[in-house]
């Protein structure tokens, strides 16, 4: 144990090495596969080769007679109830949403190629591969539709019976008098329709599960590669199997990335402990392949948009009008519903003092598997609608796109401000109001680092080459931090529940810190950044505090880690839970000084009687001697342990610029990123390495949208992109080196003054390439193309464009 | 059952018998118990579960584990010669933040030390081409680049006495 005298100096805001990398770089991480109970048996699923079918019957004779075979289950054998749809889209208008979420196993029709149909468990994986190609499902293959505007047409197949037109629900936001009053009188409206086209999420890990009866106990385990291990025990057991909560143990082990997708309660899930209970208690493990993932985990995006922009000739917005579609997939995830409405319509106007927002969503069913959050989750297709916009609106009244935003950029003593199609608009009067930003400092930081008074001079060096240059800005603003529980109870957007966090600290007899929370990192580093914040808080060494998560038996109830809040909700519980900590070492301090506990001042890890600066304790001396309690004062309960929770009282907000730089090759239309340009404000930083790397991946993320990445359907529902051979993951040749930069705007809402950065790079960078290719391509005439922007797509737009002109 | 093979992994001979379907990364994870070395596709495209089979980087769900007898196969377990002597991929990783999740590192450091291997001395733009069938999904590769960089600086200055941890 380091002796505390030394006074440690605060590892906060230092870019401290992570301590969970010595297991990832030697390979002794633990993620779900990994993992290997005695007597585990293996589960496959049979999935369906039809994107909408009926299933009128499913032999499974042939395969429960193969080879280590030992059960075969289809959904009718499975009691459960459907998965549960926890994010409705919500508000005051009483919003019908017509709800269907996929069961354990589907029963009688499939609506997605992928949807599971029947489970193989078996003494090794390879037989149980093998025994699903010997299930015979005789189907009744039906017409299928991919496309969410297709979907509403008349005469469209139909999905279920209770979503008529497969509408999932209609919802709206803002006012929509004051918009069209606005648009209708405005000098100059520009009019777009827009595709924010699917994506494939991508973790390198898949999901996987093993599910564990004991029938002694009649208790389940599930270890799950999950962003929420609580929130899965909750809907577990609350709305899936109708056991009691307390009869599930829900563990996430070491995750390989998850950007969204673990977020949810997946089918397999209950699949495995159904299994696992059929089987008298063996444990059942289920590993997800690439193929499955892409088939059966959700996808991300998929809004059809049509905008109009109003303002006037000389650069000022007065009105933003958003239709859009939003493609939910067969049946609906989780929280699909409320990406497109509260994360997206909600945060339409960016960072712009935009007076008349009025936005219009249609939740839509289609043949394809679920959409749900994908990092950015709504924000990404906002940002990607508002961004567009700007620069429709620049180009059209021929002003520069950056003086066009510093115009109409919400003032630094705006701040808190309500936006009019905000999440502050809800009903109920709980607010959530943006925070604060100062949004023109790091816009120029970031113009003045891309040069860009000398962006003609090079637009007309690449010509030379053959080359169309093209910069794009993105001066984004994201909601980080979700969110109070009093606005979700108000609103009713949100889980169904609230959305605080919580975190337990123990200090041990050894001096050894415990902290255990409930959020759940993917690759964050949380296990670093929580010792950074509770070292400072308590003034000791980081090596003394271990950070544990991830398992709902020992860590307290938390929502988990998504939309970039562990940083500002989890770790200020974890602050409150230090808080409490001292004031109890504090009162014992008093009682061994024989001083009043308002007489005891801290410093560091000292706490003193003041005006005798001799008679202290130190941190540890407090916790030993409360710990073994020989000497407890009455009414002091022994050993330091305390439990705080925390319900921010708003989101949090950050903000910035970036500005993509692109070259067009004009003969073949392929596009490179040849410069990237990122200003952040993130807040405070707990630490500035973990944050750059996260804004590097959000960023390749981004561009990967942008630039290459498409999940593509078949008009008969088939996934064309089914792999990584035809699903175009980034790869490291393609990026050019990022070039980041920060301006620093603390959160108030946070005492940590922190604002979360998990998604920042994702939410911007699309549309700052987006905007960086429609320049290139301008000069042709060109002033919208939707993304991804391949080589063919951009050359027949080349070509079309040029034969236009001639 | 299968067939019967002999390899050397890391360090230490090994005998196995396999069914001949058997990929060399299953008989790794399942059979050896090296579960360092990952599955992150079905299709040879993530690198994850990049292995050196005498020597060099080889996708070990490409190789049939009857492929492999007979050779010195190294995974990420046999890359730091000692308990506090990582290789020094591994510091450079640690140091240079080239890891999140930390699932493609294990493939992406055996790739990385085959380059290195190959050239001392590689360029960014070397090393992004090296590393191209190694997906990563966090990083962004911005800083694996600088980590394989960070690497053979440290390797060239001292290359004989992996760097300590």
């Amino acid at each position: 144990m380091t002796d505390v005298l030394d006074a440690p100096t605060s590892p906060l805001g230092k870019p401290i090495k992570r301590t969970e990398d010595p297991r990832f770089i030697t390979g002794e991480g633990r993620y779900v596969d990994d993992i290997k109970l005695q007597s585990t048996a293996h589960m496959a699923i049979l999935r369906s080769p039809y994107a909408h079918a009926n299933i009128r019957s499913i032999d499974t004779t042939r395969a429960t007679s193969m080879p280590g075979v030992l059960a075969v289950f289809v959904g009718a054998d499975i009691p459960y109830n459907p998965m549960p749809m926890a994010w409705p889209a919500g508000g005051s208008a009483g919003i019908q949403n017509n709800v269907s979420t996929p069961r354990t196993l589907a029963t009688d029709s499939v609506k997605w190629t992928g949807e599971g149909v029947a489970a193989v468990v078996a003494e090794t994986p390879e037989q149980a591969f093998d025994a699903v190609e010997a299930i015979d499902v005789d189907w009744e293959p039906l017409p299928a539709v991919v496309d969410a505007e297709k979907a509403l047409e008349d005469g469209a197949p139909q999905l279920h019976e209770n979503a008529p037109n497969n509408v999932v629900f209609e919802w709206n936001v803002g006012d929509k008098a004051g918009t069209d009053s606005a648009i209708d009188g405005a000098e100059v409206v520009v009019r777009q329709r827009i595709v924010n086209h699917r994506l494939i999420p991508n973790p390198m890990e898949g999901r996987g599960n093993i599910g564990w009866y004991n029938p002694g106990t009649d208790e389940y385990t599930i270890w799950m590669s999950s962003q929420t291990p609580h929130i899965q025990r909750l809907l577990l057991a609350a709305f899936v199997m109708g056991i009691p909560e307390h009869k599930i143990r829900c563990i996430s082990p070491d995750v390989g990335g998850a950007f969204g997708t673990k977020i949810f309660c997946y089918p397999d899930y209950a699949l495995v402990l159904f299994a696992s209970k059929a089987l008298g208690g063996r444990p059942v493990k289920w590993i997800e392949s690439r193929r499955e993932n892409y088939q059966s985990t959700i996808h991300g995006r998929d809004h059809i948009t049509y905008l109009e922009i109003a303002g006037t000739r000389d650069g000022e917005v007065t009105g933003l009008r958003v239709k859009t579609l939003a493609n939910l997939g067969g049946r609906l995830s989780t929280i699909g519903p409320g990406i497109p409405t509260t994360l997206y319509a909600r945060v339409l106007s960016g960072c712009y003092r935009i007076p008349n927002v009025y936005a219009e969503v249609t939740g839509v069913y289609t043949n394809t598997v679920f959409v749900d959050a994908y990092r950015g989750a709504g924000r990404p297709e906002a940002t990607y609608v508002i961004e567009r916009a700007m620069d429709l609106f620049a180009a059209e009244i021929g002003m520069d796109r950056a003086e066009v935003r510093r115009r109409n950029f919400i003032q630094p003593d705006q701040f808190p401000y309500d936006n009019p199609s905000g999440l502050g608009t809800a009903s109920g009067g709980a607010k959530i109001y943006i925070d604060s930003g100062n949004y023109e400092p790091a816009m120029d930081m970031a113009l003045a680092t891309v040069g860009y008074g000398d962006l003609a001079a090079k637009k007309a060096e690449a010509k030379g080459r053959g080359k169309l240059l093209g910069l794009g800005l993105s001066t984004y603003i994201e909601v980080c931090g979700v969110a109070p529980s009093k606005w979700i109870g108000a609103v009713g957007e949100g889980w169904g529940a609230a959305m605080w966090e919580s975190s337990n600290i123990k200090v041990h007899l050894t001096g050894k810190v415990v902290v255990t929370m409930g959020t759940q990192p993917q690759g964050q580093g949380h296990e670093t950044t929580y010792a950074q914040v509770i070292a400072d808080a308590l003034a000791i060494p980081m090596e003394d505090v271990i950070v544990q998560h991830s398992d709902t038996q020992g860590t307290p109830f938390g929502y988990g880690s998504y939309g970039s809040r562990t940083s500002s909700v989890g770790m200020t519980a974890a602050i409150k839970a230090a808080d409490k900590i001292k004031d109890k070492a504090r009162r014992y301090a008093a009682h061994m000084l024989e001083a009043s506990p308002d007489d005891i001042e801290i410093d560091g890890a000292e706490y003193r009687v003041k005006g005798s600066p001799d008679r202290k304790k130190t941190f540890q001396e407090i916790a030993f001697a409360l710990d073994l309690a020989f000497d407890a004062p009455e009414g002091m309960e022994p050993y330091l342990d305390e439990t705080a929770y925390y319900d921010t009282p708003n989101c949090t907000w950050p903000f910035g610029t970036h500005i993509a730089v692109v070259e067009v090759d004009e003969e073949t239309g392929k596009v490179d990123l040849v410069r990237y340009v990122a200003v952040d404000d993130v807040g405070n930083k707990i630490n500035p390495m973990i944050v750059d790397g996260q804004l590097h991946g959000g960023i390749a993320q981004g561009v990967g949208q942008a630039l290459w990445e498409e999940a593509i359907y078949s008009d008969d529902g088939q996934l064309l992109t089914g792999s990584m051979l035809d699903y175009a993951v980034p790869r490291a040749s393609w990026f050019p080196h990022l070039e980041l930069d920060q301006t620093v705007t603390p959160s108030p809402v946070n005492p940590l003054g922190v604002k979360g950065v998990g998604e920042a790079g994702a939410i911007a960078s699309t549309a700052a390439v987006a905007n960086a290719v429609v320049d290139a391509l301008a000069p042709l005439g060109i002033r919208h193309l939707d993304m991804p922007y391949t080589s063919r797509k951009v050359w027949a737009a080349i070509e079309s464009a040029k034969g236009g002109q001639a | 059952m299968g067939e019967h093979i002999s390899m050397t992994v890391n360090g230490t001979p090994r005998q196995l018998d396999v069914e001949p379907r058997r990929m060399l990364v299953q008989a790794l994870r399942e059979d050896l118990d090296l579960t360092g070395t990952h599955v992150g596709c079905d299709t040879s495209q993530c690198g994850a579960c990049t292995v050196h089979v005498d020597g060099r980087a080889v996708k070990s769900c490409t190789m049939l584990a009857v492929q492999a007898d007979g050779t010195a196969v190294t995974t990420i377990e046999g890359m730091a010669s000692g308990p506090d002597a990582l290789h020094p991929l591994q510091t450079a990783f640690w140091e240079k933040h080239g890891l999140q999740c930390g699932f493609c590192t294990p493939g992406m450091i055996m790739t990385a030390a085959d380059l290195l291997a190959r050239n001392p001395d590689p360029s960014d733009e070397e090393i992004r081409h090296a590393i191209e069938g190694n997906m990563c999904r966090c990083t962004g590769y911005q800083n694996i680049v600088a980590a394989v960089k960070a690497a053979a600086t440290a390797m060239r200055e001292a290359p004989t006495a992996p760097v300590t941890a």
